[in-house]
């Protein structure tokens, strides 16, 4: 267990980097949690941050990549629900990374 | 690729909050659907709840985690059995459960419902086609 200081608060993390209260979570969170893994957030970064936080809203589990591959095409199209799109932009996996980011717990499925 | 398909079915007995059984069997079932097996889900008994809708935890304190049902179809998981006994002993019809569906990508992503309801006979007889049955 560790902290990040976003904004000067301090926000518990758990070993792993993802957030231990999920109500903790502002958008700074996430540009902080880029900056650690040194990935600069573009548009392309929060659309999928957002699609993730949207999902979680609705079904209250992180999806697993291939099931977050397939609504991604659904909901943004096919150049961007494919997992080359989705790696270049979340090199260390776009279900881990971007959950993360997003503030969400590890997906549940993801092995 | 077939051969090393095994039927595997979740039965799930227990009411979904005061113990993790539901909870717990969920997140089994969304991992065992990474590994492309066919995966069929049965609710009976007082596990009839679990699927039911409008659940408010609020006065408990828990995660009211039924929302996560409904992202069973994007798992392609799409049988979900409901034993026809168990719901009327409780007071329950089909009307008092959620809608849970999924797209048949074979029929131009038709929404069909994943819920059939079955008889104690009928879900016996499924259990006896498993080459694994976990229940909780």
């Amino acid at each position: 267990m560790g902290t990040i200081t976003v904004d000067g608060k301090e926000i518990e993390v758990d070993e792993e980097g993802y957030l231990v209260n999920l109500s903790d979570w502002f958008p700074a969170v996430a540009e902080e949690m880029a900056k650690i893994d040194e990935v600069e957030l573009g548009e392309d970064h929060w659309d999928i941050i957002n699609f993730l936080r949207e999902y979680y809203e609705e079904y209250q589990i992180a999806p697993a990549v291939r099931v977050l591959t397939k609504a991604v095409a659904k909901k943004l199209g096919k150049e961007k629900g494919n997992s080359k799109y989705l790696y270049e932009l979340f090199p260390y996996g776009p279900g881990k990374q971007a959950c993360k980011f997003a503030g969400l717990p590890k997906p549940t499925g993801c092995v | 690729m077939s051969d090393d398909v095994k039927k595997f079915m979740f039965v799930n007995t227990k009411a979904p909050y005061g113990t993790v059984y539901a909870l717990e069997s969920l997140e089994v079932v969304l991992i065992s659907a990474a590994f492309d097996q066919d995966v069929s889900l049965a609710f009976c008994d007082d596990g009839v709840f679990q699927i039911t809708k409008n659940q408010n935890t609020e006065g408990s304190g828990m995660k009211n985690f039924s929302p996560a049902y409904k992202a069973l179809g994007d798992y392609d998981i799409n049988k979900l059995y409901v034993e026809k006994e168990s719901l009327e002993e409780r007071g329950l019809t089909l009307d008092n459960l959620m809608d849970l569906t999924y797209e048949d990508e074979d029929d131009d992503w038709a929404e069909k419902p994943s819920i059939k309801l079955v008889t104690r006979a009928e879900l016996a007889d499924l259990m006896d086609q498993q080459d694994v049955v976990i229940s909780s």
